[in-house]
């Protein structure tokens, strides 16, 4: 089996603040293998997006190892990470924020390659074209400002700047949340497309279980940051065996109500926890409807329940 | 930059003080045709009323000196120190604030505090202690304004940064491995311009009021004749001839009252949350 191309050990991001220390990220481990596209879903606020940013060193880790095609850059400086930058870009979630407002398409396009000393004029000129004309612009665009276009295709835009430096791995950060419904689609069939094409790995940061079914080989299921679930998609979707991920699953609305076995919907009362004062023993059982006395008393671990597939429930039983 | 025009001249008071600011302008590029000889000269009988002779419209000081003469070559001077004090006030205090928001923590923390320091000083004072212990001229008045006044930027700056620091743009230029001076230079500061630009003209005005007030107290450049020296000098026969310090002053009143004017008139035009109201 191949080396992951990113690889999360015992990740935490810890934010100290005035109401105490904010435990956004808290011990995650996680593998994205070349050319896999992993799914990372859990409500607003259970750190997923921090997860995602940390992994690109945007966010500062307070524990664990980040390797990159090997390489530990957890702990290298900002100037040793530079080199590597290129093997691992961001799609952002906002279309209007992820854009210098200043800059024409043109010369964000081509900055990637300008900051990496990467071909010529006449060369770089010729990529941006071609990156344009990848993500479905006319190249003539590259002229104009990114008020000038839709939020689909700001989004394009940004898409293509990830792709500038032909990285290997891409970490979409809730890139079609801020999209028109209209427009989801066309943008998520453009990423399927640059996968297969590009041979990227993705790690699928998306509140929308719909969304990340649609694109992922594998489904990981973040609450309060801790991972809960990770299976592959087929699995995840059919056997979950985690509480959280079976109410996430069954809130999805399916277009054949026939589909796969009839579904109850699982309600959830109250709202996510605070990230500052956890609740002990399993951080889910202030809203799960199976949590039980021992559920408060210690802290539930991923176990296996077949291959690929674990879940730290201390009710779900192999 | 079209529309930046078109929003700039509906602001009619703003047309107007653009439009004193260039005849202040013309005056201190005309100073030396119109008024080739030196104004320090004693050219004519001394405390001569306006009018009084047609050669000197504007009169003579106790010194027999060309008042005419004297606001012409003063509007040079006053404009040159309002303009350099500024771009040595926009130097320092965007630099310090830029540094403070982008970096944030350890640096902001120090930056600020050096700062709040500058700030607990009254400004006219301290650039009268800094010009009184360096020797009047030009360039220590030049320096002493500008130290006392970028304070005020620096915090507009680093209010800025901090605002710019988390917005997925420029995260975008870290993930790409930008390095730091080209995200500051490059991404935050033509983000920031806007409301920097508008500070920095409203500080003209400041500069040249304290060039004004410095020279009245005698701290001006002996070499060089300010609107506030001829002030300075008129101040003793205020009541005797009147005009000595009058018409400099409403050299300065106007100059002052253009140049605020002309600042509102770029915040309207430059800042996008007031357009359209």
């Amino acid at each position: 089996m191949a080396d992951p191309i990113l690889s999360l050990v015992d990740l935490r991001v810890h934010f100290p603040t005035r109401g105490g220390v904010v435990r956004a990220v808290d011990g995650v481990s996680l593998d994205v293998m070349p050319g896999e596209t992993v799914g990372l879903v859990g409500e607003s606020g259970c750190g997923k997006s921090t997860l995602g940013k940390a992994a690109l060193r945007l966010a500062p880790a307070t524990s664990g190892s980040i390797r990159l095609d090997g390489q530990d850059i957890g702990s290298l400086s900002r100037s040793a990470l530079r080199p590597l930058r290129p093997k691992m870009q961001m799609i952002f979630q906002d279309p209007f924020a992820s854009l210098n407002p200043r800059l024409t398409v043109g010369s964000i396009l081509e900055e990637p390659l300008v900051v990496h000393g990467r071909g010529t004029a006449s060369e770089r000129r010729e990529r941006v074209a071609w990156l344009m004309e990848k993500v479905g612009l006319r190249p003539e665009a590259a002229a104009r400002h990114p008020h000038e276009f839709s939020g689909g295709q700001r989004q394009r835009i940004g898409i293509a700047r990830a792709l500038a430096l032909s990285p290997q791995i891409v970490v979409c950060d809730e890139p079609v949340s801020a999209l028109d419904v209209s427009v989801r689609a066309q943008v998520i069939n453009l990423l399927t497309d640059l996968r297969s094409e590009l041979g990227l790995a993705y790690l699928f940061i998306s509140h929308d279980l719909s969304v990340v079914e649609h694109v992922s080989d594998r489904i990981a299921v973040m609450y309060l940051g801790k991972m809960v679930e990770i299976a592959d998609r087929r699995t995840l979707w059919t056997r979950p065996r985690h509480p959280y991920t079976q109410a996430l699953v069954s809130a999805v609305p399916r277009p054949d109500p026939s589909d796969g076995a009839s579904r109850q919907r699982i309600r959830l009362e109250g709202d996510l926890p605070s990230p500052i004062d956890p609740p002990s023993g399993c951080r889910f059982r202030t809203r799960c409807p199976i949590a039980t006395a021992a559920c408060a008393e210690s802290e539930p671990v991923l176990r296996d329940f077949g291959p690929g597939h674990r879940a730290a429930c201390h009710r779900a039983d192999g | 930059m079209k529309s930046f025009f078109r929003l700039f001249v509906r602001n009619r008071a703003a047309v107007a003080g653009a439009m004193i600011l260039l005849g202040v302008l013309a005056m201190a590029i005309l100073a030396p045709i119109l008024y080739p000889d030196d104004p320090w000269d004693m050219v004519a009988e001394p405390y001569l009323a306006p009018g009084a002779n047609p050669d000197y419209a504007l009169g003579t000081d106790m010194m027999g000196r060309d008042l005419a003469a004297g606001i012409f070559h003063g509007a040079r001077v006053s404009l040159l120190i309002g303009l350099v004090a500024t771009s040595v006030a926009l130097l320092l205090g965007v630099t310090i604030g830029a540094l403070s928001g982008y970096y944030g923590g350890h640096v902001d923390r120090a930056l600020m505090r050096l700062t709040e320091l500058f700030q607990t000083i009254p400004a006219f004072l301290f650039a009268i202690v800094l010009v009184a212990i360096f020797e009047p001229s030009v360039t220590t008045i030049v320096l002493a304004i500008g130290v006392v006044s970028w304070p005020p930027v620096a915090r507009l700056t680093r209010g800025e940064f901090l605002g710019l620091r988390s917005r997925e743009f420029v995260l975008a230029c870290e993930a790409m491995g930008m390095s730091d001076v080209r995200i500051i230079l490059r991404h935050c500061l033509p983000n920031a311009a806007a409301p920097i630009i508008v500070t920095g003209s409203l500080m003209v005005a400041t500069a040249i009021l304290t060039e004004a007030g410095l020279a009245f107290l005698g701290l001006g450049d002996p070499n060089v004749m300010s609107w506030g020296t001829i002030i300075g000098a008129g101040r003793e026969v205020l009541r005797s001839a009147w005009y000595v310090c009058t018409l400099p002053g409403i050299a300065i009143l106007l100059t002052v009252l253009a140049i605020n004017l002309v600042g509102e008139g770029l915040n309207d035009a430059l800042n996008p949350r007031l357009r359209n109201r």
